[in-house]
Formats: C-alpha cells, structure tokens, sequence
C-alpha cells in the first residue's frame, strides 16, 4: 500500500492542485469521482468494508477538508479523521483512492498478500464484534502489520463474572447437573454496574436443594458450606484452614474404587465439592491456592504407593501447609511488623483482620507501649470482634467508624491493614473500606503497612473493585431501629437496589510496605514473589 | 453417612387410651392413612432411604399388611422390636439399637404430623456443630369439641417453658410447670452469658431430635435415663451451663480415680471432638464471627455442648397424642398432600352431597340421600341412605344404617351403629354396637374390656 502510494501520489497531487484551482465546482465532481473510485475499491477489496468505507469515508473527508482548505471547511471533519489521520492521510489517501483500474497492475504481490491478510482481520475482528478496534488499526495505517497483532488478545473470562451472560449460565448449571449439585438461585434486583456478579440470599441456603443424609456430598463438606454461606467461618486465614480441615476429613474417609488410581480419582472427587463451596460462597485467593497445592500433591502421589499410605502422606501434607503458610508466616510476619511499632505508637487497624490482631497481640506481649484505634463500618461491623480480641489482652483502643476516620488521621502515627489477596500488578484486595483508609491516610502523610501472607499472593491483576468482586445478601443493609425497618419492602420500591460489597482493591500508590513472611517488600515486587513461587513449584 | 433416621413408634398413646385401646397408636387412621405413615413420609421426601423403625410385634404386622406403608414407601426399613408392655422409655429404646447407629442420628416420633422444611433443623446442627438439635411449634388451640369432655374445662396441661436466647436459636432452659415447685429460678451463670432471654410457654415439642453420636454412646453408660423428653433433653440444656465443663481438663489431672470416673461420663459426652480438634479451633479463633456481643468471651463463650431449636411459626406441626389433637389432625390432613380426597375405589351414590373438605376411603359405598360434611371416611365403610355425617371421623370397616344423624363423633372401627341413631360428639370405641333409635350426646362408648382395664 505504501508503495502504490508512493507511486500515486504525484497523480493526485495534480488533481488536489485542479480542484484548488478550480473551486467549488470542481468539488463536488471530485467528490463524485471519489464515490465512483470508492465502489470499485468496494468490488476490489471484497470483504475490507469496514476498512474501506471507514478509510473511503475518513479520506473523502480528509480530501474534502484538504480541497476546501481555502474556504471553511463543509463538512464536519469525524472524530477519526483528524486525530488519528493527521499527516499520513493525505499520502495514504491518494494511495487508496486512485483510480482502481490503473493501479491494479501495479499492485504487488505483497500488497495482494496484504489486503488479504488484513481481510482475514477484518473477519475475525467482525466475529468478535470489535468494529471500534479494527477502525482505530486501519487508521494507524499500518498496511503490513502482522495478524497477531491486530487479533484482539481474549482471554477466556472466569464464569462468576459473566452472570449476565446466558450461555455462561446455561454452561454453569450444565456443569452442576453433571456433579449433582444444585445450582443456587440469585435473590434480589442487581445494581445495574455489578449485575455480571452472583448475589445470593442468606435464607436461601444451599442444603434446601440437598436430601438430608447428604450422599453426593461429603457431610464435612455440607457443613464447611453452610458455615461459609452463614457467615460462621469469615477471614482468608480461617476460611483456608476450616477448607483444608475439611479435605482432611473427606481423604480420610476416601476409599480407591476398583480400577481407579488415587491420584487420578481423589482429584475427580474433589471437583463436585469445589463446586459446592463454590455456590455457597465464592472461593477466595486464599482458598485457591490450597486447592491447587492440595491438587498437586494428589497427582503428584506415585502410582504404586499403597491407599494408607499415600492417605498418610496427603494426611502430612496438608498439616505442613498449614503450618508453614500460616502459623509460622504469622510468627513471621509478627517478628517483622513489631520492629516497625515503636513505644507511643498509635496504630490504626480496620475491621477484624486475624493477621494483624495476632501481630498486635505479640507486640503488646514484647512489651511495646501503643494504642489501638479500631475503625468499623457496617453492615458486618467486624471492628466489634476485634476490638473485643484487643482489648481482651489489655491494649488500650479506640473506636470509631468509617466516616470518622478522617477526623481521627491527625491522631494516628502508622496504619496497619490486613490483605485478602494481594495481586500480580501490586493492588491489594480487601475489605471494603480498605482503600478509602488508605487513600485518607496518603492524604494525611501515614505510613500505610499491608501484612500479608505469601500464600494469599494471586496472580491476578486487577485494577478497579467492578470487574471481579463478590457481592453479599442485600437484606444485611436493612436495619431495625425502634421496630421500624424502612427498606422492609425494598424489592417493591422501583428503581432501588441495595449493594453490598464485600471487596475492593487499593492501588499500590497508597501501599508504603507490604510485610510478608519473605520479609518486608514494596508492593510492587509482588509479581517477584510470584515468578519465584512459581520455579519453586 | 451423616445421619440415620430412628423412628420411634412403640408408644402406647396412654392420653387417648379410648381410640388405642384395641388399635396401636402408630396404626391409628389419620385421613385414611396409618399415623406412622406421616412421619415416614416426611423423611423419605427430605432423602433418607434407610429408617430404623423401633415399634412393637403387633405394629410390625399390621405394617407389613397395610397397603399404604408397603407400596408408597420407598425407603429400606429396619424394624426392630421391643416388649409391649415394657417400661421402655425412648431413650432406653436408643440404648437397645445402639449396636446400629453408627453416625449421628435423627429421633422422631411416629405421631407427628408435620411439613416443616426439615434441613432448618440439621442446618442447625451442621453449622454449629450442636450436640442436639430440636424442632418446637406454635401451639395451636384447638377449637373442636372433643367427645366425652365434660364442658370446656381442659385437662391441667403441663406447661413447658422453653428459654431461647435473643436469636431465637440457641436453647438456654427448658423446664416443665411440674418440676417448678416455687417457681422459675435461672442460674445467673446463664444470665451473665445470655443477658437477653427470651421465655415461651405456648410451644409444642415436636419430639424431633438430632442428637450426636456422643450423646447414644453416653446414654450407654449411663443407664438411669430412660426417657429422651423427659430426661435427656433437659439434662443436654443445663449440661450446657455447667461450671465443670469449661474446667473439665484440669480437673482430670488432680482429681483421684472416683472423681475421674465420674467426670469421665461427662467427659466422654463432651468430648465429642473430631480427629482435628486443634485445626477446627484453628479455624474458629482466625474467624472473625461471634455469636453474640456486649461481653469479652468469643463464639458460644467457649461451651463445647450448644442445644439448639428450630421454632415454627408458620405451617403445619401437630402431635397427634392426644383425642383433641387426633381430631384437628383428620382436618388438616388434607392439605398436606394431593391426593384426591375421594378414593377411586369408593362407590359413592349420585345423590349423596359431599363437601369437598370430607375425605372417602377406598371401597366405601355410600348409598342415595346422604351428606358428608368435613368428615373422614375409612376404608371399606359402608353408610345407608338418609345418613347425615358432620365433622366427624369414621374409621374402616364401620356400618351406618339408615337414617343416622353423626354429628362431632368418633366411630372406630367395625363398629355398627344401628338404623336412625342420634350421636352428637361421641366416641364409640372399636367393634361397638350402637342399637337403632339410640340418642346419646357427649359420651364415650366403649366396650365393658376396656373400662376394666383402669
């Protein structure tokens, strides 16, 4: 394209010099030669509509624009045109809008080869309904640019963010059917930014859908589920250990069927029950990276270890899991974080975090002189167990809420902030409110502190709190006060809906050190963690 | 497996002697089917396919040749006998079988009648790893008058007075008017851990239990409970409580070999601890839940024995046990499932009117000119012409000759009752004869056997 650019260029330049010298009149043959060359370009260039009407239409009005510089320009330039075309338009433009029957012949076997391959794009660029996209690279003018490039990179999305999606759902309860599952319903009006999430009813338990004596699934499992969906076992750290309880019970139960080997049928057994948890309450990052470790040490079992055997090993396993990720990681931790408290240090915490709780706890032991301001918000009101957990042990502690956190700052010396996960590009995941403390605390100059354990480490990347979050019972907004509940009826009320979020993310910016048990790193060295993670693996 | 299902069906219905005397409780008629069929039916819906069945020799046969058990119930059941006349409490009755229970187990009666969604009850005993769950309803008045009473003076029932805490879950006192001499007086332990309590006298106690595995292997040692309502239940509520359970531990260590024996029965009931004991409390000091707030202690202040009840506001739940109770039970029976109330079987003449509220037996005939109305009719039973039936309930086998006014009765079955009688609110026992032109109103008739027996 380049070339026949190159080569044409002098032509047209003849003709712009004709029409400028012509005036209008000859504008508007211009134009219709324009249209005429416009069709057969259509007839040449079979399947490239988009990029030719797109590239004809920013051309004509490129051309037009160029022709009628001299007086004020007719038409409006379109918002392509002019940004994106600015100088190469009117070289490229010729190019393309050249005669066709002249400047057939003098195609290369290369343009040929390009206009197919830009053809093909155009295909799979109109399969994926990406018209904007396709635009903008014609625009570039990038005649050669390799189909790898142009194809749009779509990685295939989880399903429990694509509840809006009808084909996700139809797979989903295909899936569930086959494990023998019951698919749990949705409750309630979604707000419309977060209807691509799950929100389920704390009074729609899962079990209604399940016979009693439950035989599909293992009855530890029926309750670790009914513990999460009740909110019983709450926190990353707890909901982990109660997970790997419960697999130690359904491997101790577990017996090889004839003909099958452990490690290939022990995996297959514990796919239903992820699923279960999984409709209960959405798994954490926590949660799936024991799932994954457990996995691989399950196929990692040889075949010719005997069934006692490779249970005791598995049995091991997990204990040691548990041991090292989480009790030594907090021991960890906790010898870190307390070099950073100082005597008369004010430490602001938020909601109920086991992980810092325990940290603070050692601190007080040591002998480190401090005080606590515990900051809550609704409606799960966390602040309330860990202020009770504080000062149990005798740490002075204040309490206030949320919306006072910005009245308090002034006070406070370091903010200390538990993490559900941290991300591959540095944000940390957390409660929600997490990113508003640390966002006051940027403002005020406070040293923010991110605890962490290095199996919470995800290797997703995340960049806002929509995409990917959970959203939890909406009737947990409604209060009674006085024995009037005014959103009794919220559900008849059009045009209203309760959203109530569990998590969102902080960007790194906001984050000035993250403690983990590999020592004390910036949040930006995450993906560090994680690639080293990984050979270790 | 989680949990089996213990039926216990070998009461001998001692509040309704009248109706039981010659037909076992469990085989009594409600809306044609057999009582025993309710609750076998309300646990083959929920997912069980095994049932233990405690009962009597005589209940076993008339099982095995009903028609309704044999073909509508799906599920495997294990009949297991006792001694009819035997003081066998139901708790006594556990200890019997407990070579078969293996896993934590499910205890209902074979006079409830209930469509409660049962997995409230488990869900309870799942979630918080309750050493006994309970299920308890509203109690209803109920209005119809009762045959044989003498006005409207009701029997001294017996209260039960049933202390829940503010969530309405958690069981913190349950206590009978009879045990009460000078009054209600709780322990300041519960009333320190539970400040908010809320006290109920107008339930009725399902007599459905699910009770953990510990609890059968502690009945085993300890053999002088007999009864599950009586006495179990009451002693799980106050073993809650109890100071020794926190301090159990230690006191092991000091104690000498008799103390230690004793403490051992405690010991072994509140130990019911999984193999992971350290994990699970892992688990639960990194959670962040309390049950409860206001005071230092964290989730259930440490107890190891919880009782939990589930409480029926709405729906139906009825123990059928005593006469009064057995009567609104033919009424709503009804309405708990969907069959035709008129049996294909029953010949039933064109011009008989029958209210739709009244249910028909297989292989009655009933004959021209007659009137049903909000009554049950049993199976083979055969009514004459110009008979009026209201309200009343008439079991199998049963002959009504003509021109017979029934009104609020009773009729058991294969009783005759002769041509033009006039009975308003009587009970006629089983195999009775009322004699023609006969005028009796609030009476129990039965036979002159039956009276000996008090």
């Amino acid at each position: 394209m380049a070339d026949s650019g190159v080569t044409d260029g002098s032509l047209k330049k003849d003709e712009i010099e004709r029409s400028k010298s012509e005036g209008r009149e000859l504008t508007k043959e211009e134009k219709q030669r324009l249209r005429k060359e416009k069709k057969q370009q259509k007839k040449n260039k079979e399947k490239k509509d988009d990029n030719a009407s797109q590239e004809s239409e920013k051309e004509k009005k490129s051309v037009s624009s160029s022709s009628s510089a001299p007086q004020p320009p007719t038409q409006p330039a379109t918002q392509k045109a002019p940004s994106a075309v600015p100088a190469p338009a009117p070289a490229v433009v010729p190019a393309s809008e050249t005669p066709a029957p002249v400047e057939k012949p003098a195609k290369s076997k290369a343009e040929l080869k390009a206009e197919r391959r830009a053809r093909q794009e155009a295909e799979r660029a109109s399969k994926q309904g990406k018209k904007g996209e396709t635009g903008q690279q014609a625009a570039t003018g990038k005649p050669k640019a390799p189909p790898s490039e142009l194809q749009p990179v779509v990685k295939r999305l989880p399903e429990h963010i694509q509840v809006d999606n009808p084909d996700v759902l139809k797979k989903l309860a295909k899936k569930l059917e086959r494990q023998q599952i019951p698919l749990r319903l949705d409750y309630g009006y979604k707000v419309s930014l977060f209807s691509h999430l799950h929100q389920y009813s704390r009074k729609a338990p899962l079990t209604q859908q399940l016979s009693i004596p439950s035989s599909v699934i293992h009855p530890a499992i029926v309750r670790l589920g009914l513990q999460y969906s009740q909110g019983i076992v709450a926190g990353s750290n707890a909901r982990s250990v109660a997970l790997l309880h419960a697999f130690k019970q359904v491997i101790r139960d577990y017996t090889t069927p004839p003909n099958e080997e452990l490690s290939r049928d022990l995996v297959n057994k514990l796919k239903p029950y992820i699923s279960f948890l999984n409709q209960c309450r959405p798994l954490s990052a926590s949660m799936g990276n024991a799932i994954k470790y457990i996995k691989k040490e399950i196929s990692n079992i040889p075949s010719q270890c005997k069934e006692e055997e490779a249970k005791g090993k598995l049995l091991n396993c997990i204990e040691c899991y548990i041991n090292e990720k989480i009790i030594l990681a907090a021991k960890a931790i906790a010898k870190y974080a307390i070099e950073k408290i100082s005597d008369g240090d004010v430490i602001l915490v938020y909601g109920c975090s086991s992980l810092v709780n325990h940290i603070l706890c050692e601190a007080f032991e040591k002998n480190r002189k401090f005080r606590v301001i515990v900051v809550d918000s609704r409606p799960r009101l966390e602040g309330r167990e860990a202020l009770r957990r504080l000062v149990q042990r005798g740490i002075s502690c204040t309490y206030v809420l949320i919306s006072a956190v910005s009245y308090i700052l002034p006070e406070v010396s370091k903010v200390f902030l538990g993490a559900h996960a941290l991300l591959a590009n540095g944000y940390v995941m957390s409660r929600v409110g997490t990113s508003q403390i640390a966002l006051v605390a940027k403002a005020f100059n406070v040293p923010v502190l991110v605890c962490c354990e290095t199996y919470k480490f995800c290797e997703r990347v995340q960049t806002d709190s929509f995409v990917s979050n959970e959203l939890d019972d909406p009737d947990d907004l409604i209060v009674t006060r006085k024995g009037k509940t005014q959103l009794e009826d919220w559900q008849q009320v059009p045009l209203l809906g309760l959203l109530n979020l569990v998590y969102d993310v902080t960007p790194p910016d906001f984050v000035d050190l993250v403690i983990t048990d590999l020592g004390m790193i910036p949040c930006t060295s995450v993906p560090v963690v994680l690639r080293v993670k990984n050979v270790d693996l | 497996m989680e949990l089996q299902a213990v039926l216990m069906a070998a009461g001998g219905g001692s509040r309704m002697t009248d109706l039981t005397y010659n037909t076992p409780k469990a085989m009594l008629p409600v809306g044609n089917k057999p009582l025993i069929w309710y609750p076998l039916n309300l646990l083959e819906r929920v997912g069980f396919e095994e049932v233990i069945v405690i009962t009597t020799k005589e209940v076993q046969k008339m099982m095995s040749a009903d028609p309704k058990i044999k073909h509508e119930v799906k599920m495997k059941l294990d009949v297991v006998c006792i001694q009819e006349d035997g003081d066998m409490g139901t708790a006594d009755a556990l200890r019997h079988i407990q070579q078969k229970i293996k896993t934590d187990i499910l205890v209902v009666s074979c006079d409830l009648i209930t469509d409660v969604a049962l997995h409230e009850v488990v869900d309870l005993f799942r979630a918080h790893n309750a050493t006994m769950a309970m299920l308890m309803s509203k109690a209803y008045e109920f209005t119809e008058t009762v045959p044989g009473q003498k006005g409207k003076k009701k029997t001294a029932e017996q209260r039960d007075f049933v202390g829940v805490d503010h969530s309405g879950k958690r069981l913190l006192f349950m206590a009978n008017e009879a045990d009460l001499e000078d009054g209600l007086s709780i322990r300041k332990s519960i009333m320190r851990k539970h400040p908010r309590m809320h006290i109920k006298t107008g339930l009725v106690d399902a007599h459905l239990y699910c009770l953990k595995k510990a609890v059968v292997d502690f009945l085993t040692d300890n053999k002088s409970i007999s009864s599950i309502r009586g006495e179990l239940v009451p002693y799980l509520v106050r073993k809650q409580f109890s100071k020794t359970t926190s301090s159990q531990k230690i006191k092991d260590d000091t104690e000498d070999q008799n103390q230690k024996k004793n403490d051992g029965h405690t010991n072994q009931e509140l130990l019911i601890s999984s193999r992971d004991e350290p994990l699970l409390q892992l688990a639960h000091e990194r959670s962040c839940w309390n049950d409860h707030r206001g005071d230092m202690s964290e989730a259930y202040h440490g107890g190891k024995l919880r009782c939990y009840v589930h409480i029926m506001d709405q729906g139906l739940c009825y123990r059928v046990n005593t006469l009064a109770a057995y009567i609104e039970a033919n009424r709503q029976a009804s309405k708990l499932f969907e069959e035709s109330p008129v049996h294909p079987s029953a010949v039933i003449s064109e011009r008989c009117q029958m209210g739709t509220d009244s249910m028909i037996g297989a292989l009655c005939q009933v004959a021209d000119k007659t009137s049903i109305k909000r009554s049950t009719i049993g199976n083979s039973t055969t009514i004459k012409e110009k008979v009026k039936v209201a309200s009343s309930i008439i079991m199998h086998g049963v002959t009504i000759e003509e021109g017979c006014n029934i009104q609020g009765s009773v009729i058991c079955s294969n009783a005759v009752i002769g041509r033009g009688a006039d009975l308003k609110y009587c009970l006629v026992g089983n195999g009775q004869r009322i004699e023609p032109e006969a005028e009796r109103t609030n009476e129990v008739i039965v036979g002159t056997d039956q009276l000996m027996e008090i």
